[in-house]
């Protein structure tokens, strides 16, 4: 008879070991619509490898991949930390992007000494911005964050919309509804060349490193993960509770606004409704699988990213739809929820 | 035309019962979920799952009933995944709902794509038709906004006295009611507070894809990408202003319905001054402002959220 | 009695949490019409025995066999409520186990209906309700929603609900820990009519006096283990109280102090809770340096807004509050600690500890913001090591190392990790709120020698208890709650517990004495 026994404490390599499991745990899941799809599951998952690190350009494209979805992990691992459910980093990843072209797009012109910091600020500021909404929601009338962050979603995507056909318009468009583009001098430098790698992922990476000493080192990181634990307990205990969820709010929002500036000044140059195909979405699958660990969200964000690119070389070589991505994104949420789950016990052999 | 004159028109009020369908199916199916304890976040995806799952039913050949059932058994399938994930495994309602959101859409997704690799333009199916009830299609007013609707929209309303009815008026209400309340007293009566949880989510997450069948059975006849497009959260929103209630379920549906349908008139009313993205931010907003409304003071249900096990210390 | 052939024989049960044996090889047996009295200490392991003969829990090993209608005796399926309700075995919960949204019938007659029975009318279910009601005295409106009751009004629904079932076994788990001595005097004579009518109860109480009143024989529990059973009437209440306890334990002695200045006034606040157990009116309280405060009621009287408006967590709608004798600026936890206000909370799971971080940082929560304990906003780690090794060493905190998580720690060490907390702010008011409440009798002896030691340095203290036993040892005054309203009792030298029980059933100190 197989019987499971609470944990006591979960040791530190099995909680790796089960992020790893859930990892492999979705690949395998996912062979099944691979193989009705009609395709050889191992052909395709070494076509997916080979796309995703199977060369020097692949590990750029992927690790490209990677730098906004380090960021929008951040957002999602910062928050979910103190448990504020903050679904919205699409939004606020739209947000900073937006607040990008706005002052880099030839608005302002000054030294890309002056530039560069500017429109990161202004990235930052506008997906903090966009959080104090809901956090003052919660925290004021009681309005779950969940619902306002996933229906600001769908607002700022519009406002987006109406920006790009209205006033932020590029009149040498074409009549697409696309931005001016970013100045050089507001531009995130290139890290390498014939790669589209850009600074944004140096910046993902130094924040990764800044997020973990302050979760760790830190009052305020203290008070985050008191709040998040037991926000009863810390009350009492004279955390201040509701000044450290809109701290966190700002600080999560400003994450995610920052992935936005590194798509439009660090890649694509200039902002249209699609440019992000659900990074927001993805960082909160990045973080758990992360289990919410800063330093964790690199390497999730590099194997949800590899995932992503990997999935499109494969897709053009056997037509298999590139949605699988998107299915082994969510396949693995759910199998790390699991595996976190498994961790808690230990599985007994024997009579009960 | 007069901004006024649209709220007396026959076609004004006929269309917002159509918008309003699938956000019944939606609301109702989160409610009993939420009744019994259980906040169901997959309902974006399910709406997705039922939309496909639907539609490409029927595209294979099978009728449209067959078709409505084919995505009521599909979204009772996420729905049961949400449940297994929340219930005896006790894991987050809120990361679960979002990853089934995600795994039912992308699900859905990958086999269209799959079974059509290379349209360009939607294939389309012949969709339910008004239906046409003697006497009652004939009333004045009344017989076009009720009942010259699909048998869905029908479907709809019949629902929310079936739920309403359950609810109240049979055992498995009560009990239902009782464990989204305090599990503990379901236990102690000799009830499975896992069997009836789960139950609820299964049946509610059917509820929720047949509002998304709706978009590609009745008001479409076709299955688009991100076609569902918020409506599920949407219904969460309304959940809450409709305090877990079915009546107040359909009062507040037909009321976003109706300012839903307003809102495209005066687009082509005032459209010319605003742009189009104004107006359809609207019912987005318009959920967060009726959610923050009632937040404060709304009955939850005292147990959601709370997993529940056997034998806890 | 035991003559008669039993309704229920509980063979060799055990059940370990871990590494804790809750139960150990524990035999029972009951016949019908008798009270029988399970005695022990928090923590002895009664409520567990009860919840494995219900089902909520299953046990390691041994069985639970009930009287079948051939004479004979079957095993009851483990784990499994329903069997047990099946088998006529009625439970009350300590935590009354009522969904507050339905009404007293609705809970009545959850899972005695078919679940997927299609409305049939409750017209015979109110009758028999009714019915039973009559029958047993114990009256309640079946159609108020639960959460318009009182406490009291919970019970009855909660005896009439396994009535309802026709059960032949009734277990009451701790049923007077919410009621007056006088309403718990109700509550007996209901068992004793239900036992003379063959009905087999099963009484859990630890506390001894209720114990002698209402059964006819005694089972005492010690750690897990059934150290003794006799006939109450036989009973010498001085060796019971010695198996229970297992030893001698020192009775804490509060030595005369003459009180200081004043360091709480409270005069004339109302606080407007959610509902009336969460509300004051009209309180008026004086707490000076040097002497310790006992707060006597019944739990549910305005406890939890007295207990959440000196720790800072709530402020009052109307009056006057002063701390160390100044008006409080502001109401908020933090400013309190900072006013040297120490606190003790009822929950300490819930409002105590951050399970998840380690002993260290709980020490250290309350501190965490001052000067020593992190500079520039990073926290000094040696510091707080430190201070939590010194707290672990002083007030004997049993954990496997200061980087354990606090959600290891077993209930007593915890409230010592609390006391560490609190106390060595050297503060000038101390807010206990129920600080033995499930401490075994060692951990309550080191609580009390703590409060003792803090009175004596020079705090006042507030202690919130519905231990009268404690309130008698330890407060210099008392000073009964009754529907959020405070009324002084006096001194404990001056005062019998009768006094005392009455004015906590609302009655004015001249008519109570």
């Amino acid at each position: 008879m197989i019987r499971l026994e609470a944990r006591q404490s979960v040791p530190g390599w099995l909680r790796l070991a089960a992020t790893a499991g859930a990892g492999v745990a979705a690949l395998v899941l996912v062979a099944i619509p691979i193989a009705a799809a009609g395709v050889g599951v191992l052909d395709a998952y070494a076509l997916m490898a080979k796309g995703a690190f199977g060369s020097v350009f692949a590990a750029s494209e992927t690790l490209t991949r990677a730098t906004p979805l380090i960021l929008t992990g951040l957002a999602a691992a910062v928050a979910f930390r103190a448990k504020l459910w903050n679904i919205g980093g699409e939004g606020q990843l739209y947000a900073g992007a937006l607040a990008a072209v706005a002052v880099g797009s030839g608005a302002i012109s000054a030294p890309a000494a002056v530039m560069v910091p500017m429109v990161l600020v202004a990235g930052a500021l506008a997906g903090a911005l966009l959080m104090i909404g809901p956090a003052l929601m919660k925290l004021r009338f009681g309005a779950d964050e969940v619902v306002t962050t996933l229906l600001l979603n769908f607002v700022v995507l519009l406002f987006v919309q109406m920006m790009l056909e209205g006033p932020m318009k590029d009149p040498m468009g074409l009549g697409w509804p696309q931005s001016m583009p970013v100045t050089d001098e507001a531009s995130l430098p290139r890290l390498m060349a014939r790669t589209r790698l850009h600074a944004g992922l140096i910046i993902g990476l130094v924040l990764a490193v800044a997020v973990a000493i302050l979760m760790r080192r830190t009052v305020w990181g203290f008070e985050i993960r008191a709040v998040g634990e037991n926000a009863a307990a810390a009350r009492y205990a004279g955390v201040p509770v509701t000044a450290t969820m809109v701290r966190v709010a700002l600080i999560s929002g400003a994450l995610a606004g920052l992935a936005g500036v590194g798509e439009v000044a660090g890649l694509k140059g200039y902002l249209t409704s699609d440019l992000s195909p659900g990074f927001g979405y993805a960082g909160i699958v990045v973080a758990m699988l992360a289990g919410l660990s800063p330093l964790g969200v690199i390497a999730a964000a590099i194997f949800i990213a590899g995932v992503f690119v990997g999935a499109d070389s494969m897709s053009r070589a056997t037509g298999v739809s590139n949605y699988l991505a998107d299915l082994v994104v969510a396949t693995s949420l759910l199998c790390v929820l699991v595996g976190g789950f498994l961790t808690r016990f230990r599985i007994r052999l024997g009579r009960g | 035309m007069e901004v006024l004159d649209i709220l007396l028109t026959v076609n004004f009020w006929a269309a917002s019962v159509r918008i309003a369908t699938p956000m019944i199916f939606g609301v109702l199916g989160a409610l009993v979920c939420e009744r019994a304890g259980v906040l169901n976040l997959g309902i974006e995806g399910i709406f997705t799952a039922g939309a496909m799952a639907g539609w490409m039913a029927v595209w294979a050949g099978a009728d449209l009933w067959t078709g409505v059932a084919v995505a009521a058994a599909a979204g009772g399938l996420f729905g049961l995944i949400h449940a297994i994930l929340t219930v005896p495994l006790g894991l987050s309602q809120h990361v679960s709902g979002i990853g089934v959101t995600l795994l039912a859409s992308s699900l859905s997704y990958f086999i269209y794509r799959t079974a059509l690799p290379d349209v360009t333009t939607p294939p389309r199916i012949a969709p339910f038709r008004p239906v046409d009830i003697p006497v009652l299609s004939d009333l004045p007013f009344i017989g076009p906004v009720l009942f010259q609707q699909t048998p869905l929209t029908l479907l709809a309303f019949v629902l929310v006295g079936v739920v309403a009815f359950v609810l109240y008026r049979t055992p498995l209400g009560l009990a239902i009611r009782a464990v989204g309340d305090n599990p503990a007293s379901v236990e102690a009566q000799g009830l499975s507070v896992h069997a009836l949880r789960m139950g609820a989510v299964v049946a509610g997450s059917g509820l929720m894809a047949m509002g998304g069948a709706f978009l590609t059975m009745s008001a479409f006849d076709a299955f688009f990408f991100g076609m569902v497009n918020g409506r599920g959260w949407i219904c969460i929103a309304l959940t809450v202003f409709a305090s877990w209630r079915p009546g107040k379920a359909l009062l507040g549906a037909l009321l976003f319905g109706a300012f839903d349908a307003f809102q495209v008139r005066l687009q082509t009313e005032v459209g010319a001054f605003l742009p189009s993205q104004v107006f359809l931010m609207l019912p987005y907003l318009l959920s967060i402002a009726a959610l923050v409304a009632v937040a404060r003071k709304a009955d939850y249900p005292r147990a959601m959220l709370t997993p529940w096990f056997k034998g806890q210390r | 009695m035991t003559d008669r052939p039993p309704v229920l024989v509980l063979d060799g049960i055990t059940k370990r949490f871990g590494p804790l044996v809750a139960n150990d090889c524990i035999e029972l047996t009951l016949a019908p019409g008798e009270i029988v009295a399970l005695l022990g200490e928090n923590g002895a392991g009664k409520t567990t025995l009860m919840n494995i003969l219900f089902g909520h829990y299953t046990a390691d090993a041994g069985r639970v066999r009930v009287a079948d209608g051939a004479g004979g005796l079957s095993d009851l399926e483990p784990g499994s409520p329903g069997a047990a309700l099946a088998a006529g075995i009625g439970m009350v919960h300590q935590h009354f186990t009522l969904a507050e949204n339905l009404t007293g019938l609705e809970n009545i007659v959850l899972g005695t209906e078919p679940v997927l029975r299609v409305w049939g009318g409750r017209a015979e279910a109110r009758a028999k309700a009714a019915r039973l009601m009559r029958e047993s005295g114990l009256e309640v409106d079946l159609d108020a929603r639960i959460d318009q009751l009182t406490v009291g009004e919970r019970q009855r629904v909660e005896i009439l609900k396994a009535l309802y079932r026709d059960v032949r076994v009734l277990v009451l788990d701790e049923p007077t820990a919410v009621l007056t001595p006088q309403e718990a005097e109700g509550l007996f004579a209901v068992l004793r009519l239900l036992a003379a009518k063959g009905l087999a109860v099963v009484f859990i109480s630890h506390k001894l006096g209720e114990v002698l009143a209402v059964s006819h024989r005694i089972a005492v529990l010690r750690a897990g283990r059934k150290v003794g059973e006799l006939e109450t009437a036989k009973a010498d209440r001085r060796a019971i109280a010695d198996l229970m306890v297992g030893r001698e334990v020192a009775a804490s002695r509060r030595s005369p102090l003459e009180p200081g200045a004043p360091v709480l006034e409270l005069d004339g606040v109302d606080v407007a809770g959610k509902d009336a157990r969460r509300s004051l009116h009209g309180a008026s309280l004086l707490v000076r340096a040097r002497e310790i405060v006992g707060i006597a009621g019944v739990s549910g009287n305005g406890q939890a807004a007295l207990a959440a408006l000196i720790a800072g967590l709530a402020a009052p709608d109307g009056g006057r509050m002063r701390l160390n004798g100044r008006p409080v600026a502001r109401h908020d936890s933090r400013a309190f600690v900072e006013a040297g206000v120490a606190r003790v909370p009822e929950d300490r799971h819930h409002d105590g500890v951050v399970g998840a971080m380690s002993v260290a940082e709980n020490v250290a929560i309350e501190d965490i913001r001052a000067k020593g304990f992190q500079h520039w906003g990073f926290i000094d780690f040696a510091a707080i090591r430190s201070r939590a090794e010194a707290a672990i060493r002083d007030y004997d905190v049993r954990c496997p190392g200061p980087d354990a998580p606090a959600r290891l720690l077993s209930g007593g060490n915890i409230q010592k990790l609390i006391l560490a907390r609190v106390l060595e702010r050297d503060p000038r008011l101390i807010l206990a709120n129920q600080p033995t409440r499930g401490l075994d009798v060692g951990a309550q002896a080191e609580v009390h020698r703590r409060l003792l030691a803090a009175r004596e340095r020079g705090a006042g203290v507030v202690l919130i208890s519905e231990d009268l036993d404690e309130l008698f040892a330890l407060s210099d005054r008392i000073v009964v709650i009754h529907a959020g309203r405070l009324a002084e009792a006096g001194p404990p030298e001056a005062l019998d517990r009768g006094t005392v029980g009455l004015m906590m059933a609302g009655h004015g100190r001249e008519d109570a004495a």
